[in-house]
């Protein structure tokens, strides 16, 4: 069931959920979750359809966010919110309510979110392009327990990296995270099978995939290694190798699908290691809503201290700490001109501040030492 | 390169590092009597989602073993075919494609030395070609007879020896004798061969979410555990019913019935877990301790005749089709007393449950299938309202729905919107399908993984098992001894003296 609400707030939809859902014969259903989708018009459909998929295993609410560029000046000074709300069968198991933000309104999107956000359930939002540069200091981004960007859907996803580690929130994760996931656990049950010392690492793929660099810096601050990025033309990782005191562990994958295990010493064995939908990875970051202390550490071991492919810069290197905040928009994820519009827009999100504040002040990435866990044995 | 023991000094793990999943190590499973309906049902099934979760190490072997004169490559399409039909997660083929490569088949019979000399020799070439590394479970789907010979093959082929830094393991599936003197030879039998924390008996509903979660529902909650008692509890009753009659299996059920079936491995073990207090921790030994001082705990009622009711399906209609009674099917003896429907009361003679009945019933075409169990709570002590306001009121209960549809409901009163005060029944609901996070895998899969893993927090103990059968052995010899099993309909929720067997004391059957 669909109702569409034109010019119209945020009570007027919650009362439009109510009526669809008496009108299916659903009066109250378990939704786990709210999902927050702030998206431009030209990703809402591929977003959305992953959010539904996924939400056969979450049910939740799902609330698309779309700014609408505004192209005259007059334009920018009205403003109009517009709702599509969706229950039962159009919108996976859950309710799913599309919001149009027209002129002055998109800037204070989250004043239209608040109110639509399920009581006592968890918040995610969502950026699956345009992520801001801070998202815990985001409007929207700050009524989410747990935020999600994509580094792998920026123009520059190694600079992207770096602003992630350097605005890093508990709460704050990246499908470019959620991709490596596999790799992660076939490598770490292949270690729990050998006795041997990691002398060194090699982690290869696609160039602009930060998949790559996850990986290698997971790899680089678990391992206390040196791990070098090779490039290679995909698809997405290739190929990983960690040298041992008991000779080669090699993890291939050439097609993206299957991929070969070689340890040294035993036989070479198959693993299906197929690249995931969105939904997959979506439904994977929502089974957990805790922080994600082993990205954050991983991501803040910093990106310029992995050897080979990207430049590598041994200590502070010139572009880090500083620079970060310049840096920033220029590696503004520029996927479309709706988005870069609709940010340049925001008043709430400022070009990130001048280096003397708080930001600032904190160390850069490569400065950070690798973050100790209590828990860890 | 011996593998580690635990996983503590592997740099990449890190508990704190929820994504990684625990995958087994390198292993495989020997499945004996694979051409059977469990295996091609529930286990196949089980070992490919497993393996679709990624949840299988690399080089994972399935060895089928069976009578049947197959190669390697109709095993492989048996359990394709199986896969396809049966498996919960949707059929990919690159997951196929490295399931496949360990796939073996070994053809013979339970007595034959060559056959279990052939099987010897698959294992040895598994281990180098897919780096099992000696590391084997050997899956015992065979009816109870075979039991002894296939443990003893085993022992005779030297399968069963396992070296420093390699495993094998033994997994049997109920039932687990008929008595307990049957048990006790059993579990002799295959502790000669396996040591006693490598055998896994599985009993299917340990496996199962619903099940788990009685534990967290208890124990990570405030809200229950202190009503969790005699002072609150009015009494508890689980349920298991199938509507289905006894099929083809006429030759296993027969003698056996549905108390030795059921009662005395799921509903017992089910018991225990909602009775049990509050374990240490959640290892496997702290929770077979608590388990075993209920199930040690249990008493039995003083006349069996009149609390403990067994009863035989007759003629009749089962959900719009007309079928036959157990006396009718083929194969069973005309004067034959074993139960179909058996429902027994007990007692926990403990501080907390004293006084407390628990009513396990559990039989076959029963009006439909469903296993819950139901913590009915004692009525208000007061009630400000008058009696016709809380006419329509029963008593508060919290149910726990282990199948189908699993989840939890909670029964209390509810004002009738309206000008006068009336109070009535209302359900809250939670139910798995609709509030959680990830589709609930099958119980095989958890199982099957545990034993890979040798995590044997869910697999029942030759303690529990023996005391089971003390608790059932005094109830099957009055049985035996008096009577015989009353007439229920199919179709109906069982004979009316196990109605009567509840009204005596105030309480009714739910009708679940």
């Amino acid at each position: 069931m669909k109702i569409d609400l034109t010019d119209t707030t945020a009570s007027k939809i919650n009362k439009a959920l109510v009526q669809g859902r008496r009108a299916i014969g659903t009066p109250a259903v378990g939704m786990v979750l709210t999902l927050v989708i702030v998206t431009d018009e030209e990703n809402a459909y591929d977003a959305l359809k992953a959010a539904n998929d996924a939400s056969r295993e979450h049910p939740s609410r799902t609330l698309v966010v779309i700014r609408r560029v505004s192209r005259t000046p007059r334009d920018r000074t009205s403003s109009r919110l517009d709702a599509e709300v969706r229950v039962g069968a159009d919108a996976g198991t859950g309710e799913t309510v599309v919001l149009r933000l027209y002129g002055e309104v998109s800037d204070h999107a989250q004043s239209v979110v608040l109110p639509l956000l399920l009581p006592d359930a968890p918040v995610v939002v969502w950026w699956p392009v345009g992520a801001p540069r801070d998202p815990a200091k985001d409007p929207l981004g700050a009524l989410g327990q747990r935020r999600v960007t994509d580094s792998y859907s920026t123009e520059k996803p190694i600079d992207e990296l770096r602003a992630r580690a350097d605005s890093y929130e508990p709460g704050d994760t990246d499908l470019a995270w959620a991709r490596i996931t596999p790799w992660r656990s076939v490598l770490a049950a292949a270690l729990d099978q050998v006795r041997c010392e990691v002398i060194s690492a090699e982690v290869t793929g696609e160039e602009f995939n930060p998949s790559v660099e996850l990986l290698a810096m997971w790899l680089a601050d678990r391992l206390h290694v040196h791990v070098r990025r090779g490039v290679s033309s995909g698809p997405g990782l290739t190929e990983l190798r960690l040298e041992t005191t008991c000779g080669p562990i090699a993890l291939h994958r050439p097609d993206g699908a299957m991929a070969t295990l070689a340890v040294q010493g035993q036989p070479d064995r198959a693993v299906a290691l197929k690249r995931r939908e969105t939904s997959e990875l979506l439904a994977e970051e929502l089974r957990r809503l805790d922080p994600d202390d082993t990205y954050a550490s991983a991501l803040r071991f910093g990106v310029d201290r992995l050897g080979g492919g990207t430049p590598s810069m041994p200590t502070v290197p010139a572009p880090a700490s500083p620079a970060l905040s310049g840096v920033a928009d220029v590696a503004a994820p520029d996927v479309s001109d709706s988005v870069s519009s609709a940010r340049a827009a925001v008043p709430a999100l400022p070009p990130a501040p001048p280096s003397s504040s708080g930001d600032g002040d904190r160390p850069s990435p490569a400065q950070m030492p690798p973050v100790k866990k209590a828990a860890a044995p | 390169m011996a593998p580690l023991s635990g996983t503590g000094a592997n740099p990449l793990r890190d508990p704190a590092d929820r994504r990684l999943p625990r995958i087994a190590g390198p292993s495989g499973l020997v499945i004996f009597g694979v051409t059977g309906d469990l295996s091609r049902k529930k286990l196949m099934p089980a070992v490919y989602d497993l393996a679709n979760r990624g949840l299988l190490p690399p080089g994972f072997s399935l060895v089928g073993f069976a009578r049947r004169e197959w190669a390697h490559e109709d095993f492989a399409q048996e359990v394709h075919d199986a896969v396809k039909e049966h498996a919960r997660t949707p059929f990919r083929e690159e997951v196929w494609q490295q399931l496949i490569q360990g796939m073996r088949f070994v053809q013979g019979t339970f007595d034959d030395d060559d056959s279990f000399e052939r099987l010897r020799e698959t294992i040895g070439e598994l281990d180098k070609a897919q780096g099992t590394g000696g590391n084997f479970a050997f899956y015992l789907s065979v009816p109870p007879s075979a039991f002894p010979v296939v443990i003893k093959q085993l022992k005779k082929h030297g399968l069963a020896d396992q070296t420093s830094d390699s495993w094998r393991r033994a997994v049997i599936e109920k039932p687990f004798g008929h008595d307990l003197k049957s048990a006790e030879e059993l579990n002799a039998i295959v502790h000669e061969v396996f040591a006693p924390d490598q055998v896994f008996r599985i009993d299917h509903y340990l496996g199962k979410e619903t099940v788990q979660n009685i534990l967290a529902l208890r124990f990570a909650n405030q809200m229950f555990e202190p009503i969790w008692n005699r002072s609150f509890v009015d009494h508890v009753q689980i349920t298991m019913a199938e509507d289905i009659g006894i099929g083809g299996r006429a030759g296993y059920y027969d003698g056996i019935g549905a108390a030795r079936d059921v009662i005395q491995n799921h509903l017992l073990q089910l018991m225990a877990l909602t009775a049990m207090e509050e374990p240490a921790s959640f290892d496997a030994d702290a929770l077979a301790a608590e388990k075993t001082k209920v199930l040690g705990a249990v008493r039995l009622p003083k006349d069996l005749g009149r609390d403990t009711v067994r009863g035989q399906y007759a003629a009749g209609w089962q959900g719009g089709e007309k079928v036959i009674g157990y006396l009718e099917e083929d194969g069973i003896d005309r004067q034959s007393k074993t139960d179909t429907y058996a429902a027994i009361k007990v007692e926990v003679d403990n501080r907390r449950w004293a006084g407390v009945p628990f009513y396990l019933r559990t039989g076959k075409r029963l009006g439909r299938r469903v296993t819950e169990i139901a913590v009915v709570f004692q009525r208000a002590p007061h009630s400000p309202f008058d009696t016709t306001a809380t006419e329509e009121l029963g008593q508060n209960a919290v149910v726990i729905r282990v199948q189908p549809d699993e989840g939890v409901t909670v029964r209390f009163g509810s004002k009738v919107p309206g000008t006068s005060m009336e109070i009535r029944d209302v359900s809250m609901d939670f139910a798995y399908g609709e509030s959680f996070t990830e589709s609930s895998p099958e119980a095989y899969e958890r199982l099957i993984l545990d034993v890979l893993l040798g995590d044997s927090n869910l697999f029942p103990r030759t303690e529990e098992v023996e005391l089971s059968w003390e608790i059932l052995d005094p109830i099957e010899e009055y049985w035996d001894k008096h009577g015989k099993p009353a007439q229920y309909p199919a179709g109906t929720w069982g004979p009316v003296e196990a109605d009567q067997m509840l009204q005596r004391e105030g309480r009714s059957w739910r009708r679940p």
